[in-house]
């Protein structure tokens, strides 16, 4: 409805919060949105823009890693100063993009990218809900965010460039700016831009807990809510505990930073003076910054299983295997994810006694994992299989969970990760568990709902083309690093041209280095399909999966409010696909038991007289306020 | 029919609470977190050993009566809320902004009592954490304040009776956690000193 009432002019004088019409001019309707999915689509359009400077960095610094020898003088319009006069990259400059690349992937992307889009648009929509409970706080969230962006880009250009510590941001390398160029204002602006992102994320989550908690409509229990809202929700937890404690480890560094205190830092010597720091510790920053970094992998990853459970049962017609199991699970990853953090830091010099205990509580999850792989194995197992392209990136999704998870239990073993740890073999794995699995489970979640964002269907066949591309692509560049970690190849080296044993493996980081380049052009076609498809797509239908949950009840494009009349209540669990006797394959949740006798399993049965009496019950109702309003 | 419902689903219908009140909650959630955060850094580092041992300011024991006292001020502001006893509403409120700052001036006093004790923000990390907890926590109960004046302003204009409680009972939740907050940072710098 408020599409139809778009008027560009005189829209403030006649904007009235009760009015159910909204005249939208362009800046609220487009820019400062209350709307929840408006407010998605802002965070779904930033977080493609973040992941193409991300990757375009990770682009830049393979192409020296596959071809140290390059003459890069052919990239001086772009990067200016940063390649020197013989063709070269600059060696502080790779430890910048490798560095921003790391930051811009995690949060701007897999962060605010995947839980802003997905948990703003979808958690109204699956429980049934007019908006968030905060709207204002919803737009005021996306608006921190966009600042925290503009101050990391603003970063980029600094004479002295961005943040060069690693992602990790370990002190005393980050907290002296003798130590390298990036930590000097490139650092101050990191801090400055995560401080926002921090309060971004808390005003995001808070909202989505309250809503889930508070806002879901009739029969919608929490046993009855979709594996996405599930999902989402136990994110919002995840990062309500973790990100304060962030909060915490920053502030402390920007005191050491910038008001002489020693936290962090302790008996250190520049060119043989000493610093007046005494008393700090280092392993301290590493404790609280990995208490939120470990958590943070689950805050990246549950979003993308939870659409994976999604698309995964709607396009295999069948239930959920294993539905409370599934919810068990993320319950266990919830809980776990908070006491495994210094798995990071076997090496670190902390008490080995300690890390035995760490290493036993890392490999727990492994349990709660290995559920959700089976149970989703175990959907597909006969389903009845539509390979939609959402379809297939879910399924790329479990692969690389299964390839990449695989890995992280050599990886959490302390003995094992004297040798492989800061190797390529940890790159290769959380690149596959954590960044390409959460990465799929994002680009399915645009496919299978981008009909829903935008009245419009995706191109299937580009769809394809996109999905093999960039799964191919993505073991290529990773299975390799693999072997490279084994061999010893230590991550965020400039070069290895000075070690002879890397020697032997100089194609195969060509070979890395080529398939990253390709699987990064590729998704121009995905760029290309989302916004051609915007404006030029096919229409779409109502139900276009012949899904069963709530949002493809609404209209096809919904307006303020989702659904233009009552919100439908609920009567069953999101997953009847298939469901023995019944004529369809798929029974949606608004369809009471009593309207399905021929497929109802007997403990529904039971329900349907109970049923009956409350819809009667509320049917008197209704017509005794419609008669008490006429 | 309320009951055959929460039969009928096998749970509960949605809690439905106020949502500010739960998003305050979720907030004070956040702000635990940042507490135990730093208690924890605080026991790490501390077990590391090279601490230096100073004496807790004396002050910090009346600067816990103001705030405990606060908290009792504000509640009979809000027990006065609760009869419609306007002017009492008024007096609660006013009084407790007055021991809010009574409380800030008096951390200050620590402050000054640790510098004349030579424990200064720069330097061993014992006495800056002793400058960040009692920081962070001041910048916190400044808010509290704030909120405690914006609550104070509408009892003038007679907004606050017992049929508009929403807002004041999100104050006193808030500025008895922030008390809470503050007992329990001394506590454990009590036992952890």
């Amino acid at each position: 409805m408020a599409v139809a009432n778009v008027s560009a002019h005189d829209a403030a004088s006649t904007h009235d919060e009760h009015d159910h019409e909204h005249h939208d001019n362009f800046i609220t309707k487009y820019i400062f949105s209350t709307d929840h999915k408006m407010i998605a689509k802002q965070y779904l359009v930033s977080g493609i823009f973040w992941a193409f400077i991300g990757g375009f960095l990770s682009v830049l610094f393979r192409l020296q890693l596959g071809f140290p020898d390059m003459d890069m003088s052919f990239l001086r319009p772009i990067l200016g100063g940063w390649i020197d006069a013989s063709g070269k990259l600059d060696p502080t400059f790779y430890l910048a993009l490798v560095t921003m690349h790391g930051t811009i992937m995690v949060f701007f992307v897999l962060t605010a990218g995947l839980s802003g889009t997905f948990s703003n648009f979808l958690i109204p929509l699956q429980i049934g809900a007019r908006d968030m409970a905060s709207g204002f706080m919803n737009m005021l969230s996306y608006w921190f965010f966009f600042i925290s962006g503009v101050i990391m880009f603003a970063s980029l250009f600094l004479e002295k460039g961005p943040a060069g510590g690693g992602w990790v941001v370990y002190p005393p390398l980050s907290a002296l700016e003798q130590a390298i160029p990036g930590s000097g204002l490139g650092m101050t602006l990191w801090l400055t831009a995560m401080v926002f992102f921090i309060a971004s994320s808390l005003m995001g989550g808070i909202n989505y807990i309250s809503t889930v908690i508070n806002l879901r409509t009739k029969g919608m229990s929490f046993s009855r809510l979709p594996l996405t809202i599930w999902a989402f929700f136990l994110t919002a937890v995840i990062g309500l505990l973790s990100f304060p404690v962030l909060f915490s480890a920053a502030l402390l560094l920007v005191f050491d930073r910038s008001f002489g205190t020693s936290f962090y830092l302790s008996d250190i010597y520049i060119g043989g003076e000493a610093l007046p720091n005494t008393g700090g510790s280092a392993v301290l920053y590493q404790h609280l910054f990995w208490f939120l970094g470990h958590p943070e992998v689950y805050i990246v990853l549950l979003p993308a299983l939870g659409i994976t459970s999604e698309v995964i049962a709607t396009n295999s017609r069948k239930p959920i295997f294993g539905y409370k199991a599934m919810i068990i699970s993320m319950l266990g990853i919830t809980i776990l994810s908070f006491v495994v953090w210094a798995h990071h830091m076997f090496v670190s010099g902390m008490n080995p006694f300690l890390g035995s205990i760490f290493m036993f509580l890392t490999l727990i999850i492994a349990v709660p994992s290995a559920v959700k792989v089976f149970n989703y194995l175990t959907t597909l197992w006969r389903g009845n299989l539509r390979f939609t392209p959402g379809m297939l990136f879910s399924i790329g999704l479990v692969s690389f969970f299964i390839s990449g998870g695989l890995t992280g239990i050599f990886l959490g073993n302390s003995a094992i990760d004297i040798q492989l740890h800061d190797t390529y073999f940890v790159v290769a794995h959380f690149h596959l568990v954590m960044g390409a699995a959460s990465f799929f489970g994002m680009l399915a979640g645009v496919y299978h709902w981008f009909p829903k964002m935008f009245g419009r269907m995706m191109d299937d066949k580009l769809g394809y083309v996109h999905f093999w591309l960039t799964f191919v692509g993505v073991y290529l560049v990773f299975f390799p690093m693999h072997y490279i970690g084994i061999a010893g190849f230590p991550r965020r080296y400039y070069s290895w041209t000075n070690f002879s044993f890397a020697d032997m493996y100089t194609d195969l980081n060509m070979f890395v280095s080529v398939a990253a380049i390709v699987t990064f052009f590729a998704q121009f076609i995905f760029v290309f399909n989302f916004f051609y498809s915007m404006y030029k797509g096919r229409k779409a239908s109502a139900n276009p999966w012949q899904s069963n949950t709530l949002e493809w009840t609404t209209p096809v494009e919904p307006g303020h409010g989702n659904w233009p009349g009552e919100i439908p209540t609920v009567y069953r669990w999101p997953y009847d696909y298939s469901k023995p006797g019944s004529e369809a394959d798929f029974i949606p949740q608004t369809v009471p038991l009593s309207a399905t006798p021929e497929s109802n399993l007997p403990h529904e049965a039971k329900l349907v007289q109970l049923e009956k009496e409350i819809m009667e019950e509320d049917e008197a109702m209704l017509v005794g306020n419609e008669s008490k309003e006429s | 029919m309320e009951e055959k419902l929460s039969f009928i689903e096998g749970a509960e219908q949605p809690l439905a609470m106020h949502p500010k009140k739960f998003a305050l909650w979720l907030f004070i959630v956040s702000v635990v977190m940042v507490f135990a955060g730093m208690t924890s850094a605080y026991i790490v580092r501390q077990g590391e050993g090279n601490w230096l041992e100073f004496d807790l300011p004396n002050v910090f024991w009346y600067t816990s009566g103001i705030i405990v006292l606060s908290s009792i001020s504000l509640h009979l502001a809000y027990m006065a809320a609760k009869k419609d006893n306007l002017n009492n509403i008024k007096l609660g409120l006013l009084a407790t902004v007055i021991l809010g700052f009574a409380f800030l001036v008096g951390q200050w006093f620590s402050w000054e009592a640790l510098v004349a004790e030579d424990v200064y923000f720069v330097g061993n990390p014992a006495g800056s954490f002793m400058y960040v907890f009692t920081g962070l926590h001041a910048i916190h109960l400044i808010s509290g304040v704030i909120f405690l004046i914006i609550v104070l302003i509408s009892a003038l204009r007679n907004k606050i009776h017992s049929q508009n409680l929403a807002q004041l009972e999100m104050c006193v939740t808030y500025w008895h956690f922030l008390g809470g907050l503050w007992l329990y940072l001394f506590m454990f710098l009590l036992l952890n000193h």
